[in-house]
């Protein structure tokens, strides 16, 4: 599985270029973009990670990622 | 088939909607206003003697063979400068005009060398024509008078020859190097009879000749003559197809002796190119047939074991059994391809479909990751389809040219010659780039404005400019109301009119002075016609995609986008990028870029495919390598890939090929990434191959097969039997059978065909039933998404910082002469020219570390250090370094990180923290590299 911190890092890429969004609208966007473009493994180990881990805008759009259907 | 003879008009063929009709010898012709006599002549099948004039090129009126005779007019003016008139009667041919155009080539031939029999262009001399043309029977002046015969030639092209001998001094060369090429490389020296051809005060390799080919295109003796030709004879037969270096897609004449190819000539019907080559196209060929092709498919049973040549049989059979292993081992996300746009559209096509139908995964992904990805999701996000909007035609309609990012006279080649074209009638430039590029000063042509951004700035530049359109009443608010979302508008214009991006402020990121980024900024929005042209320097960013969006946003809010000489446009890298990209090669996408979630579509292909598939998207290339380090992706199918050069911070790359069990290479040669391979099918020159690419411009050109696979095995022949070994059948007899079935499951594809092709020459897509005859311009009426979607680009500068250790910045790119990982133009002549890469540095930077030009450095970043000589250039800014990835052994990727661009992963090669300093030893990872070359690549002696 990739690193855990590796999946971190590109989820608060992916927070910080929908910065500009309020906070609902980006959480959204960001988990949009995570269920649209991260593969069921890394999907998983980012669902995995620490929350203390994320950044506060990743943490805020887990809860809209979608769980991979197959193990 | 033949030898092509194209028709010659003899000047260029004039277009426009008002018409002249004349004359010529009895018979009445209409042509477009603006046409000469010689051209109109042609037009009504008579051909006029000519030597000087030629139709790629303006009349120029020197050789005095074309004279003719129009009624009402004293003398017989030259047809080639004489424009066709409404009621002018012509006479061509008389007593009179036959014993003037003798005298000429009297005149001539008395300068000539009589060695026809043995001359290289027997067969092919326009001298020899025009000669039995007039009827020359004599040279009452012998041949014992003053002449050139004694002219030394000029081998030191290694590809053409000059022998000035032979020159007539028709001045074809000289203008197709200025109006052509747009290099002027060429002159006339001397006067009067001492007058001659020359490339400047050197000979040709040493001059600023760019070796593009038209001056001997042009040459209507032996004088400019291939030393292909030279050396085996004139052609016999032309067979038409596309060339597989960059993303302008060429048409060339494959010209052959039975299946040896003798030259290869660009194509005057190719729509991409209209006759013009570069040197890559035009001569750097000899790869197809160079001695380290591997014919022969092979496998091991580690890395460290030598190669073992097996049957097509077992080779695919046991990659099928190992794919099937680790799937059942490790679980069936375990493997995945990755395709190349090197390859064909039917051959990427029939990757993606073994990946989706065979390993019943999406991990499935193309080079376009590595390059044109953010292109893809940006374009596609505020515009609705992943494509440049316009054809290259439009350039010559564009009245500013914003070029960022990209360098087209090293890049994309023939598109920049079109565009210094426009360039020197008027339209106005500017250039976006860290480096002072060819094209921000060349003969005749100088931007307006070179803003020499800092690289990783770009988003802040693009912000900065839009914040003048918008706060300075420049935006076209017509066009948005109609055409775009006005919500979206609206907070993007509140967004951009933020001081903190107005171009004062950025100007700390971007170090473009801000009152000339605001006059860039009104020059472009007030254009006319502005066209933004831009290549890997926006992509390849932590940002690309937020800055391709960036661009668009520009081009909608001052209405540059849907009409000839605007929008924007990729300058893409590989010849075939937008094809693959087209052709379903990313993990989330089925071809015509519909994402496999969508139900409907997926059920689709599951109807034509007869196999479930699977509805979430696959691993992208820097996912998987990440996947095999952590253990959990174990093979991998490379079709015409080198990963192991091309992509980012090699030793990353290097380290995941060696963690996986199972990788199958697919290519010409032992490449790189083949050292880590565990079975290699060997692959197929583009001349060995019958397909479709898809250029910069979405037009669909054929390429056709020149000669049998060296391996006897077409690609698409050999993938199709993996899939069939992997339980997943797929029966196909020609590729135009694929075709036929991507046009069956693709919406913008629907109208295309072998036979369309056939009929056409090429075609742009969208080519359907709402588009039948394809689609140059897009977004003409409506956006592809319906309203044009402004996007907020916030600007978050990349986590790649300079500092004490690595206070400088690499940025990477490419050279006219190489291509990519080099693996084809390093097996050229090509290296007479590029035989190394180097690190360009400013020379404050080179000062103050003690380095001169042709010093070996060591140029070291957190990810690795290289050595490589240094060159000291004022192209560079302080602060910016350069370099090349064209050479395996030098490892410029070695160097570059694993930053990327948030949206698609597309690697930050731009922008890596570096130090340099003087050294004089390779390092480390170079001389481990030297050492494993030779023993990964080793291959067992064939069995008695």
């Amino acid at each position: 599985m990739t690193e855990v911190a590796r999946l971190a890092w590109m989820a608060g890429r992916i927070a910080a270029a929908f910065d500009a969004l309020p906070e609902e609208q980006a959480a959204a966007a960001i988990a949009a973009h995570i269920n649209q473009f991260w593969a069921p493994p890394m999907r998983r180990g980012l669902l995995a990670a620490d929350p203390a881990t994320l950044a506060p805008r990743v943490r805020r759009a887990l809860s809209l990622v979608r769980p991979p259907a197959r193990t | 088939m033949g030898l092509i003879r194209e028709t010659d008009f003899g000047t260029p063929v004039r277009q426009g909607e008002a018409t002249v009709s004349l004359v010529i010898d009895g018979q009445r012709v209409s042509v477009p206003a603006g046409t000469s006599v010689m051209a109109a002549a042609m037009h009504a099948g008579t051909k006029i003697p000519k030597l000087c004039a030629t139709d790629s090129l303006e009349p120029f009126g020197s050789c005095r063979l074309c004279l003719v005779e129009i009624e009402g007019r004293r003398g017989t003016p030259a047809s080639c400068t004489t424009p066709a008139e409404e009621g002018m009667v012509v006479r061509t041919h008389s007593d009179r005009l036959g014993k003037l155009r003798r005298g000429v080539m009297e005149l001539y031939i008395s300068d000539h060398p009589l060695d026809c029999l043995t001359c290289s262009a027997n067969g092919d001399c326009e001298l020899q024509d025009m000669a039995g043309a007039v009827g020359l029977r004599e040279v009452r002046y012998g041949y014992e008078g003053a002449n050139h015969f004694d002219g030394v030639k000029d081998e030191s092209n290694p590809y053409f020859s000059y022998d000035p001998a032979k020159c007539i001094v028709c001045n074809r060369c000289v203008r197709a190097c200025e109006e052509v090429q747009g290099t002027f490389a060429l002159t006339i020296t001397g006067r009067g009879f001492d007058s001659r051809v020359a490339p400047g005060p050197t000979d040709f390799l040493g001059s600023e000749c760019v070796s593009c080919g038209a001056c001997v295109q042009a040459c209507p003796t032996a004088t400019l003559t291939e030393k292909s030709v030279i050396e085996m004879g004139q052609p016999e037969k032309s067979v038409v197809t596309t060339c597989a270096y960059c993303g302008v897609g060429c048409s060339f004449k494959a010209e052959l002796q039975g299946d040896r190819v003798v030259r290869m000539v660009p194509h005057k019907q190719g729509g991409a190119n209209e006759g013009h080559s570069c040197v890559k196209g035009r001569f750097a060929w000899g790869y197809a047939t160079h001695k380290d092709r591997i014919t022969k498919p092979m496998i091991r049973g580690s890395i460290h074991e030598p190669w073992r040549e097996v049957s097509w049989a077992e080779a695919i059979g046991h990659a099928a059994s190992e794919f099937k292993r680790l799937q059942a081992t490790h679980g069936r996300d375990a493997v995945g391809a990755i395709s190349s746009s090197r390859c064909t559209n039917e051959e990427v096509f029939l990757v993606q479909k073994l990946v989706r139908g065979a390993l019943g995964n999406n991990n499935i992904d193309t080079c376009a990751r590595v390059c044109h990805a953010p292109t893809g999701y940006g374009l596609k996000t505020t515009f609705g389809t992943s494509a440049g909007t316009q054809d290259f035609k439009s350039v010559a309609k564009a009245d500013v040219i914003l070029v960022i990012g990209a360098n087209p006279t090293d890049g994309h080649p023939v598109f920049a010659s079109r565009m210094k074209r426009r360039l020197r009638q008027g339209a106005k430039l500017i250039v976006a780039d860290p480096r002072r590029i060819d094209l921000v000063r060349s003969p005749h042509i100088e931007a307006s404005h070179h803003l020499q951004l800092l690289p990783g700035s770009n988003v802040a530049f693009v912000n900065a400019m839009a914040h003048v359109v918008v706060t300075e009443g420049l935006v076209d608010e017509a066009f948005v109301r109609e055409r775009c979302d006005l919500g979206d508008f609206e907070a993007w214009a509140r967004f951009v009119a933020l001081a903190e991006n107005s171009p004062e402020e950025t100007e700390r990121f971007t170090g473009v002075p801000a009152a000339e980024l605001r006059a860039a900024a009104r020059l472009y929005a007030a254009a006319g016609n502005g066209a933004i042209y831009y290549g890997l320097g926006v992509t390849e960013h932590s940002q690309g995609s937020t800055m391709v969006m960036g661009m668009a946003n520009l081009a909608m809010a001052t209405a540059n986008i849907g009409r000839e000489g605007v929008g924007v446009n990729p300058l893409r890298g590989q010849n075939n990028v937008q094809g693959a990209c087209d052709m379903g090669s990313f993990p989330h996408e089925f071809s015509g870029y519909r994402h496999v979630a969508d139900d409907a579509t997926r059920e689709m292909f599951e109807a034509t495919w007869g196999r479930a598939l699977d509805g979430e998207p696959g691993l992208r290339i820097p996912n998987m390598l990440d996947e095999a380090i952590g253990g959990g992706f174990r093979g991998l199918y490379i079709q015409g890939e080198d990963i192991a050069q091309s992509d980012p911070n090699t030793q990353h790359v290097t380290a995941a090929l060696r963690a996986m069990e199972c990788v199958v290479v697919q290519d010409l040669f032992l490449n790189e990434t083949a050292q880590f391979a565990h079975v290699f099918l060997p692959g197929a020159s583009f001349l060995e191959k019958d397909g479709t690419f898809t250029n910069a411009e979405r037009r669909i050109n054929r390429v056709r097969k020149v000669m049998e696979p060296l391996a006897g095995m077409a690609e698409w022949e050999v993938t199709a039997a993996l899939a069939t070994a992997l339980g997943f059948p797929m029966r196909y007899d020609h590729p135009s059978e694929i075709m036929d079935e991507i046009a069956r499951v693709t919406p913008s594809f629907t109208g295309v065909s072998y036979a369309v092709l056939e009929a056409r020459g090429s075609v742009q897509w969208p080519c359907n039933a709402a588009a039948p005859e394809g689609t140059p311009i897009m977004h003409v009426d409506r956006f592809v998404r319906g309203t044009g979607k402004f996007m907020i680009t916030e600007f978050v500068p990349t986590e790649e910082r300079t500092g004490p250790r690595f206070p400088l910045i690499l940025t990477t790119g490419r050279i006219l002469s190489q291509y990519n990982v080099g693996q084809q133009t390093r097996r050229t002549a090509n290296v007479a020219w590029h035989n190394e890469d180097v690190l360009e540095i400013h020379p404050f930077d080179a000062e103050s570390r003690g380095i001169t030009s042709g010093e070996l450095v060591a140029l070291a970043s957190r990810s690795g250090e290289i050595s490589l000589r240094a060159v000291v250039s004022e192209r560079m800014q302080p602060g910016v370094v350069y370099t090349t990835f064209h050479h395996a052994r030098t490892g410029a990727n070695v160097i570059t990180t694993d930053y990327s661009d948030w949206a698609t992963n597309c690697p930050e090669y731009k922008v890596t923290a570096v130090q340099v300093r003087r050294t004089n030893a390779l390092s480390r990872w170079q001389e481990m590299h030297q050492q494993e070359a030779g023993q990964l690549r080793r291959i067992a002696p064939a069995a008695e």
